[in-house]
């Protein structure tokens, strides 16, 4: 079983018919025991990253988070995948699970300015290191992003990258932690492709 | 770096697909959700659903299509029509929309662009506008492309995305169904403004339409919905085309 985290953040049901579409058994939930018996967790998120981690904060999962992250697969998507680093400078600085070492920038300050700001829809995702997630993926299919900040200062994680003025790390790996920058359940079969790889991991 | 978008557009009335030209003259086409799915399946970007339904019952026959496109269905959803609150927008993201579009609501009440904005994201709002030259100024156009407003379209435009739009769909009354190719001189215009994504819409029918679409460089997406209905313009062929062309798209 799959359990996605349910802390107040964002809009769930895209995911979760993605995951059923795959025949993958999987649960919304903010309980402890129900994250401590599943198989595999996702940590989704949209919105700003200060008011996530607060969520999360007051939801009491945060230990739980970085516990399970040490026993079993966990892939955060998109803000999720953010709030695995160490800390994010949106709107002031912001501590993050530091589960994954590296920092989450703003792309506007490193990017062109002819270059549109959020980095919005279909880009190609380059592998840049083998890894299991990738078993039915191959290297530059397109997946869809949203997003206005980036993961930087993190070398050593980054399994896959886009190009967007910089190199966007969009897949990143730390033990048994994944993140996604993109979000696998917009990405049409690509994505589920990665889903269902991060479910046979 | 991202491709330029193919986003077929979807009029759901009592939930069926149909068409009108000119906004006008309207035609029933087929089921939305296998239109849906074959759209999906053949290479569309994006989709965007817009409910032309009044009633409270076509309402619930629209969301009741939303839910089963979004769950079968996995690329962007954006969902328009009758969007006036902060409620509506919550109804259809509840329902599987990624994205919600304003026209009208947004022009009798511009501070729920903003109030969407904060509440889920840039990146979630959506300004669609129907565009239409009066007197040589482009006017913005309210109730699905019928009412002059008076407003001046470019100045609705930098509003709405000061406001935090993430993102503006332009559509030209002026070629809309006629199919003679989108509206360049308009779209440039406003491409000299905006600076979020902007989505061309009105006047496609043939695929050199979208050549010369995105031969201009600041239109990331180009929509239609009769030439893909019809099946005038097959989606898989147009982007092959366009690639073969030398334009960055999504195969």
């Amino acid at each position: 079983m799959i359990a996605v985290v349910d802390y107040g953040v964002g809009n769930l049901f895209s995911l979760l018919c993605s995951l059923r579409s795959l025949g993958l058994d999987c649960v919304v939930t903010n309980q402890k025991e129900v994250l401590k018996r599943a198989e595999r967790i996702i940590l989704p998120g949209v919105g700003a990253f200060g008011d996530a981690m607060e969520k999360l904060r007051e939801s009491g999962l945060v230990d739980t988070v970085k516990e399970l992250g040490a026993e079993k697969p966990l892939l955060g998507i998109c803000l999720g995948m953010q709030l695995l680093f160490d800390k994010s400078m949106e709107h002031g600085e912001h501590e993050g699970l530091g589960l994954i070492s590296g920092s989450v920038l703003p792309l506007a300050k490193d990017i062109a300015p002819t270059l549109k700001v959020p980095h919005m829809g279909w880009n190609k995702l380059e592998i840049v290191r083998d890894d299991p997630i990738f078993r039915h993926f191959q290297n530059g299919e397109w997946v869809y992003y949203v997003h206005s900040y980036y993961a930087a200062n993190c070398c050593d994680h980054i399994l896959g990258v886009s190009e967007y003025g910089v190199r966007v790390p969009g897949l990143v790996r730390s033990g048994r932690i994944y993140g996604m920058q993109f979000h696998p359940e917009k990405s049409g079969g690509a994505g589920l492709r990665l889903l269902k790889a991060f479910s046979e991991l | 770096m991202v491709s330029k978008r193919i986003v077929p557009c979807l009029d759901v009335r009592n939930g069926r697909v149909v068409k009108g030209v000119n906004f006008q003259e309207i035609r029933d086409m087929a089921d939305p959700v296998e239109m849906a799915r074959y759209y999906y399946e053949t290479g569309a970007d994006e989709l965007v659903f817009y409910d032309i339904t009044a009633s409270v019952e076509g309402r619930k026959l629209f969301t009741d299509v939303l839910r089963a496109v979004a769950s079968q269905i996995f690329i962007p959803l954006t969902v328009g029509g009758g969007i006036n609150s902060l409620d509506d927008f919550d109804t259809v993201l509840k329902s599987g929309a990624d994205k919600v579009s304003v026209n009208t609501g947004a022009i009798k009440n511009p501070s729920l662009i903003g109030a969407a904005a904060k509440r889920y994201g840039s990146q979630c709002v959506v300004l669609s506008m129907d565009v239409k030259r009066v007197d040589g100024k482009f006017h913005v156009f309210a109730n699905g492309g019928r009412i002059d407003t008076g407003m001046d379209a470019l100045e609705w435009a930098k509003r709405g995305e000061d406001l935090g739009a993430g993102e503006i769909v332009l559509n030209s009354i002026d070629t809309d169904g006629v199919r003679g190719g989108f509206d360049l001189p308009m779209l440039r215009a406003f491409g000299e403004i905006v600076s979020v994504p902007l989505i061309a819409s009105g006047g496609a029918g043939t695929m050199e339409d979208f050549l010369e679409l995105f031969q201009y460089d600041r239109i990331d997406a180009g929509l239609a919905a009769g030439v893909f209905h019809t099946k005038k313009i097959e989606i898989g062929s147009l982007k092959r085309y366009l690639k073969d062309s030398g334009v960055n798209v999504r195969i």
